[in-house]
């Protein structure tokens, strides 16, 4: 984590240029320009189906862009093979909306699981990291349990401290307050907060709640139908008159028709050519 | 009449790609299998699954499958007053046909829904994602010990059935109807050649990845479904066509077998 933050002390640890996205020929994400820097939140913002997922799928190199470039702690994704990008990949930690934690193995052994696979570490020494990283998460004493038997808060944290069992440099949060109730939310919230301001890390977060945004952004991004219509701090993106970004921040319906064969082409990849 | 044509088109798109796909997911999972690192640990908890508790069910089907055998044979074969033929009749059904097909279909049944399944659930839960951002290979970590389990525990399943079945035969031609138990051996070591058994092996052997390969691609690329596959009802669809696709195709494979080793 040192090495990268002091070779390149303010050069972003994501940076995206002109990033071009189809999902069949539809156009999802149109012309993205992106950075993050070193030890700072940024938070993706968007309704649904403004292509924040896709956006997130595409930085973590689980889809190819159709043109533009990737840069992850200074390496171009589009142009890395397999082994390069699991390489890449054991340097960013990766928290799902709903933990994605294996159904067969315990929360412990979830948590255990990057150690294993990638280290050489002693089974104990292993068990230990891993306890640790789940009190960070306040789960101590969870690592016996199975993921079915969690709450969904619980399952988000335990997700969080699976992926920052390998001390990553930067972490992606899909969705940290989604299906959460509000003092849960917060709470993530200040977990999130504790990692930017103990660890340095950098951390990007893709959210649609407003509240979970302003508490913990040092920048925003909003994105709407494939593009980026602001980015920069919380006032400045408060303050803009955008009216896209007003209807996001006012919840105001924007009443508009949905086309529905579009929609459903997006949805299957199939034509209904209906009459 | 362009409506149709137009349908035609784009379902056997549907189908090339679906084809496509299938055949660059084998390759891809036969090349990681066949070379090392293995995780010997997960491939003998797959075996444990697939293999180990299959046990009983194939002993059971075994053991009736050869029972009704002798009993249908006997009726016809008294009839020519041929019932010292009774025993190689029994072992070749079982070894060539009975076994390898019958334990196929169990192991679809029983192993084949569950693989789909849940990598239908875990790739709809983004647990496969999970892993590839972890940068664990999910082909290496989860479908080559899978792959590995279901081709070393078919063939060993199909032996246990082909053991079983002839007891069965021998129970029912020897103990119900008082046939000589010379006579239902000694057919047996004379007919039965070393040909039907390699041709019994074989079947067992690529049954074993066919089952493996369609039940686990058909999950794995459970996003990639033509008509949206999503959650609870995505899964179970899935798992539906995948054990359909797979019974029909040791099907028509095992003919194909039996017609290339006759």
């Amino acid at each position: 984590m040192s090495a990268v933050s002091d070779n390149c002390a303010d050069s972003p640890v994501v940076e995206v240029s002109g990033l071009v996205a189809h999902y069949g020929d539809r156009l999802i994400l149109d012309g993205i320009d992106l950075q993050v820097f070193p030890g700072e939140i940024l938070v993706i913002m968007g309704g649904s189906g403004s292509g924040k997922s896709t956006l997130l799928r595409h930085l973590l190199g689980l889809k190819k862009p159709s043109s533009g470039q990737i840069r992850v702690l200074g390496e171009d994704l589009t142009r890395l093979d397999q082994k390069q990008l699991f390489k890449l990949r054991r340097k960013i930690g990766v928290a799902f909306q709903n933990g994605a934690l294996f159904g067969s193995l315990t929360v412990g052994e979830n948590v255990e699981l990057p150690l294993r696979e990638h280290t050489d570490l002693d089974a104990s020494t292993i068990r230990v990291m891993a306890r640790m990283k789940l009190e960070m998460m306040n789960l101590a004493g969870f690592d016996m349990l199975m993921p079915s038997e969690l709450s969904g808060g619980m399952l988000k944290r335990a997700g969080l401290a699976r992926a920052l069992v390998m001390d990553p440099s930067i972490l992606f949060f899909d969705e940290p307050s989604a299906g959460l109730d509000p003092v849960t939310a917060a709470e993530l919230d200040d977990l999130i907060l504790n990692l930017r301001d103990t660890l340095g890390m950098s951390i990007v977060v893709v959210t649609h709640e407003l509240e979970s945004a302003f508490n913990i952004a040092d920048r925003i991004a909003v994105l709407d139908e494939g593009r980026l219509i602001v980015t920069g701090s919380v006032d400045e993106v408060r303050a803009t008159d955008n009216e896209r970004v007003q209807d996001l921040f006012h919840r105001r319906p924007r009443n508009e028709a949905v086309d529905r064969d579009a929609y459903l082409h997006r949805l299957t990849g199939y034509r209904h050519d209906a009459p | 009449m362009i409506r149709l044509l137009n349908r035609i088109g784009d379902s056997s798109f549907g189908f090339l790609e679906q084809a496509g796909r299938l055949l660059l997911f084998l390759i891809r999972v036969l090349a990681k299998a066949l070379r090392p690192p293995y995780c010997w640990r997960r491939v003998l908890h797959q075996i444990h699954f697939i293999g180990a508790r299959s046990t009983l069910v194939i002993l059971v089907a075994g053991l009736f499958t050869g029972m009704v055998l002798a009993l249908q044979f006997y009726d016809t074969l008294v009839r020519f007053g041929s019932t010292s033929l009774l025993g190689s009749a029994v072992a070749l059904a079982m070894i060539r046909e009975l076994a390898p097909v019958l334990t196929a279909l169990v192991v679809i049944g029983r192993a084949g829904s569950a693989i789909c399944s849940e990598l239908g659930i875990m790739r709809s839960e983004e647990q496969i994602d999970a892993l590839e951002c972890m940068a664990i290979d999910p082909y290496r970590y989860l479908l080559v010990p899978k792959l590995l389990a279901c081709v070393i525990s078919v063939p060993l399943l199909t032996s246990l059935f082909i053991m079983i079945g002839i007891g069965g035969g021998w129970f029912v031609a020897v103990v119900l109807f008082g046939l000589s138990e010379a006579a239902y051996f000694q057919g047996m070591y004379e007919t039965v050649v070393m040909h039907d058994i390699y041709m019994g092996f074989t079947k067992s052997l690529v049954f074993g990845l066919l089952i493996v390969w369609i039940t686990s691609a058909k999950g794995f690329f459970l996003h990639l479904e033509r008509c949206g596959a999503y959650g609870a009802e995505g899964v179970s669809r899935v798992t539906t066509d995948a054990v359909v696709a797979a019974s029909i195709s040791v099907l028509c494979v095992d003919y194909l077998i039996s017609a290339l080793m006759l």
